[in-house]
């Protein structure tokens, strides 16, 4: 029994939003009384962060604190339209059409502080604290709570913004093929080191070196969560799941749940080093660009890549079992 | 957290932000580490009914007849829904977009196309009851033969077994989303190494921890309230509606916490039987999968086929690259003309390759229905586009980083679609990452940057 050690490559590219566009996404930002800020969606939160990064668009264009802001989502009585949470698009789209509702709340808002600052509405400024300053003279402020309720009890003023974004739906000329597919493209490389036991088969995935480029990493932290939990979907594929073991050939044997479907547990994830560049997208908010799926994909080459690296076995069909391996290494020695 | 290299495109980064940019925690976390956020399944209702599918037992057969009388006679069982309670049976999820044609009943008609295919659905009082109930509807069938490679499926001497009359999605008269760019027999003339594979995938569960599954409950004035973990709320709404021939502001969708989506939940397959059975009985109803409805019934990734032919010059540019892919899309269409589209738009890959030729066919099969998921025309894709980058790289002896920093695409290059690319950076997380791992790059390998023209600089 040998252990065998490689090392595979990938380098990809991955599409923001819905193929050829058409997929609209829109946003209502409305104040409280008291200078809350509420977001009004329909978009649902898949768990990867929607809720927050959007807010985090709308706290840096009102220049208000993150405690401000109010997301209420995921309700169609309540919320404005959008199309889904898929295709990467949910941070482009939705957090656009927030920026976009922010904006326009933060003009009222700006007017309503200049007329009880009696000032000009241009010579006012943010900075993220709860107060809208003079520039250049930092004394004279007012405080949100105080433009609020200066705006709802004196002023009768709705403090409100309407965001969309929509990316034109294109249609592809059907003999060639040509479109306008995508809004940006995000990119991404991987180093795969694998082990491969040449007595089972067994391969596992030792490490994973990646580099992202994402535009603009909004929340670093969710970035990197989204690379690494991407990074254990492509590993699961590669290696482990499929719910026709013996596609095509039979439709028999289809794994009905969690002892039959395998995925990788606790000690089977990879340790993982990854990078992020900014390389900002002329139409994303803040420059981002969409990351959500294109996490899981350069993985899987990058093992199969690593494996033929290690033992000499090119494998060509997805999941990369056992079984597979040990057939190739078979072939390799009846070939000798 | 990822370090954030900014050495790279510092000319075209600002940083002028206070919010953006920094690691603000999640707002749901505390209630999910916590275990106090509410799922869909959390909430509870007097009076909840509960449906059950009854399924087809083969991959392809005509149903001669459905006889449900035992089933009603299950202690419990409340109704049983066929095909002629659907007031608009027949539906794909494209429609929306103005893809069709509309491929799919909600419940089987006169045929099954796959095994697990909904034929009849029974609400009860209980979940077991329904159970019971489904068990005791009887089908007869007179099977027909099944289709199940996609290669096979293509062929003129192969049943067809769609109504539509082929066995693949048709774009614009045309059997597959085509890809024509430059001469692609050219480029393999001209080229001094061909190189050509095969690459293969099964399908894929998307595998949430949360199953898919929806409670519709009946308001006082006559809307209908779904509560659902579907990934887009209104795509929900508005596909829910068209089937059941109701004003769309009879329905109102609440969503928002999703125990995993990865595209497995925007299928719409579980809120307009709910919503019947809830109009039926004026009952709230629930109708979630079981976990074996889930890995079997519910559509997976779709399992591809790809072909990809290479023309290589010495130097190590590519010059030619002739793609077939074949999308195993099961018995109906769902998503997955799109992502057949999705996929022709990602080909041949990040690489500047002057003669593409690609047929990207979308192909029915008697299987499970696969559509969304995660990356779906891209994923199985990359896996195909670099491997061969690998193999190539191998075969011509050049180190695989290098040879794929000279056929990355750079901003100024068209794309085989033609959209000419901008903001370009693959060759820069390539040059990132060798520099992660310690592999060597020649100094010209070092000095490319995606916005110095081809040709102009290494």
């Amino acid at each position: 029994m040998t252990l065998l050690y490689g090392r595979g490559f990938a380098s990809v590219n991955y599409p923001t939003g819905m193929n050829l566009g058409g997929d609209p996404s829109q946003a209502l930002i409305h104040a409280t009384t008291m200078g809350g800020f509420v977001i009004s969606l329909s978009s649902v939160d898949l768990g990867q962060g929607l809720k927050t990064v959007v807010a985090q668009c709308a706290a840096e264009t009102l220049g208000m604190p993150m405690e401000q802001i109010i997301v209420d989502t995921a309700d169609t009585d309540t919320g404005p339209h959008c199309m889904g949470t898929f295709a990467s698009r949910g941070t482009h789209r939705v957090g656009n059409a927030v920026i976009m509702a922010a904006r326009e709340a933060r003009e009222v808002m700006l007017q309503v502080a200049a007329d009880e600052l009696e000032v000009d509405a241009g010579d006012l400024e943010t900075d993220g604290s709860g107060y809208v300053r003079l520039k250049g003279s930092p004394a004279k402020q007012i405080h949100i709570s105080d433009i609020a309720l200066a705006a709802h009890f004196k002023q009768g003023k709705s403090i409100s913004g309407r965001g969309m974004f929509l990316k034109e739906r294109s249609y592809p000329v059907p003999e060639t093929g040509e479109m306008d597919p995508d809004s940006c493209q995000a990119h991404a490389c991987t180093v795969a080191d694998v082990e491969v036991d040449d007595e089972t088969g067994v391969v596992t995935v030792l490490r994973l070196h990646n580099t992202y480029e994402i535009g603009r990493a909004l929340n670093p932290a969710m970035a990197t969560q989204q690379v690494e939990g991407g990074a254990w979907m492509g590993v699961s594929h590669a290696i482990f799941e499929s719910t026709e073991p013996y596609y095509p050939a039979s439709r028999a044997h289809g794994p009905v749940d969690f002892s039959e479907y395998l995925m990788p547990g606790s000690g089977e994830i990879p340790e993982q080093t990854s990078v992020i560049l900014e390389r900002p997208s002329s139409n994303g908010p803040f420059g981002a660009k969409g990351i959500g799926e294109m996490t899981a994909n350069a993985p899987i080459p990058a093992i199969a890549n690593a494996i033929f690296d290690a033992c000499g076995v090119r494998l060509t069909t997805m999941p990369f079992t056992p079984e597979s391996v040990l057939r190739g290494l078979d072939a390799l020695r009846d070939g000798a | 957290m990822a370090r954030i290299d900014s050495e790279y495109f510092r000319d075209e980064r600002s940083s002028d932000f206070t919010v953006i940019g920094t690691a603000v925690q999640r707002s749901d976390v505390l209630g999910h580490v916590t275990g106090r956020t509410e799922f869909m399944e959390d909430r509870t209702f007097p009076n909840l009914a509960h449906l059950k599918i009854h399924r087809s037992a083969h991959h392809h057969a005509l149903i001669t007849d459905v006889d449900y009388s035992e089933a009603l006679k299950v202690p419990g069982v409340l109704r049983v829904i066929t095909y002629k309670d659907v007031p608009e049976n027949w539906y794909g999820v494209l429609r929306l977009i103005g893809i069709g044609p509309d491929d799919e009943p909600v419940l089987a008609e006169d045929r099954v196309l796959y095994k697990g295919e909904p034929i009849v659905a029974v609400v009860a009082d209980s979940e077991a009851a329904a159970l019971e109930g489904a068990s005791k509807v009887k089908v007869t069938y007179t099977e027909l033969p099944a289709v199940l490679d996609v290669e096979e499926a293509m062929l003129p001497e192969t049943p067809v077994i769609k109504r539509a009359g082929t066995n693949y999605f048709v774009y614009e008269g045309h059997h597959a989303r085509r890809i024509r760019f430059g001469d692609v027999e050219a480029g393999f003339a001209e080229a001094d190494h061909i190189f050509e594979y095969r690459y293969s995938s099964a399908p894929i569960e998307h595998a949430p921890t949360e199953t898919t599954g929806c409670i519709v409950v009946p308001q006082p004035g006559g809307r209908l309230l779904i509560h659902s973990n579907t990934q887009a709320a209104f795509f929900t709404l508005d596909n829910t509606a068209l089937t059941l021939k109701r004003p769309f502001t009879d329905l109102q969708v609440k969503g928002g916490t999703v125990g995993g989506g990865f595209g497995g939940k925007v299928d719409v397959m579980v809120e307009p039987l709910a919503c019947i059975a809830a109009t039926m009985t004026n009952r709230p109803v629930k109708f979630v999968y079981t976990r074996e409805e889930e890995m079997q019934v519910s559509s997976p990734r779709a399992a591809e086929r790809i072909y990809i032919k290479d023309g290589v010059m010495n130097d190590g540019r590519i010059v030619a690259r002739k793609i077939m892919l074949y999308v195993d899309a099961g018995a109906y269409a769902r998503h997955s003309p799109y992502g057949a589209t999705k996929a022709a738009a990602h080909l041949p890959g990040p690489y500047t390759i002057p003669n593409v030729y690609a047929d990207c066919h979308c192909v029915y099969t008697n299987r499970t229905p696969s559509s969304a998921m995660r990356g779906f025309g891209v994923t199985i894709a990359d896996f195909a586009i670099e491997s061969q980058m690998d193999q190539v790289a191998r075969a011509l002896h050049i180190d695989p980083l290098e040879f794929r920093l000279r056929n990355a695409y750079r901003d100024g290059d068209v794309k085989a679609h033609r959209k000419v690319a901008s903001g370009t950076a693959l060759i820069e997380v390539i040059q990132s990452t060798a520099a992660l791992v310690g592999h060597e790059l020649p100094e010209e390998y070092r000095a490319m940057s995606s916005s110095t023209p081809r040709g102009a600089g290494a």
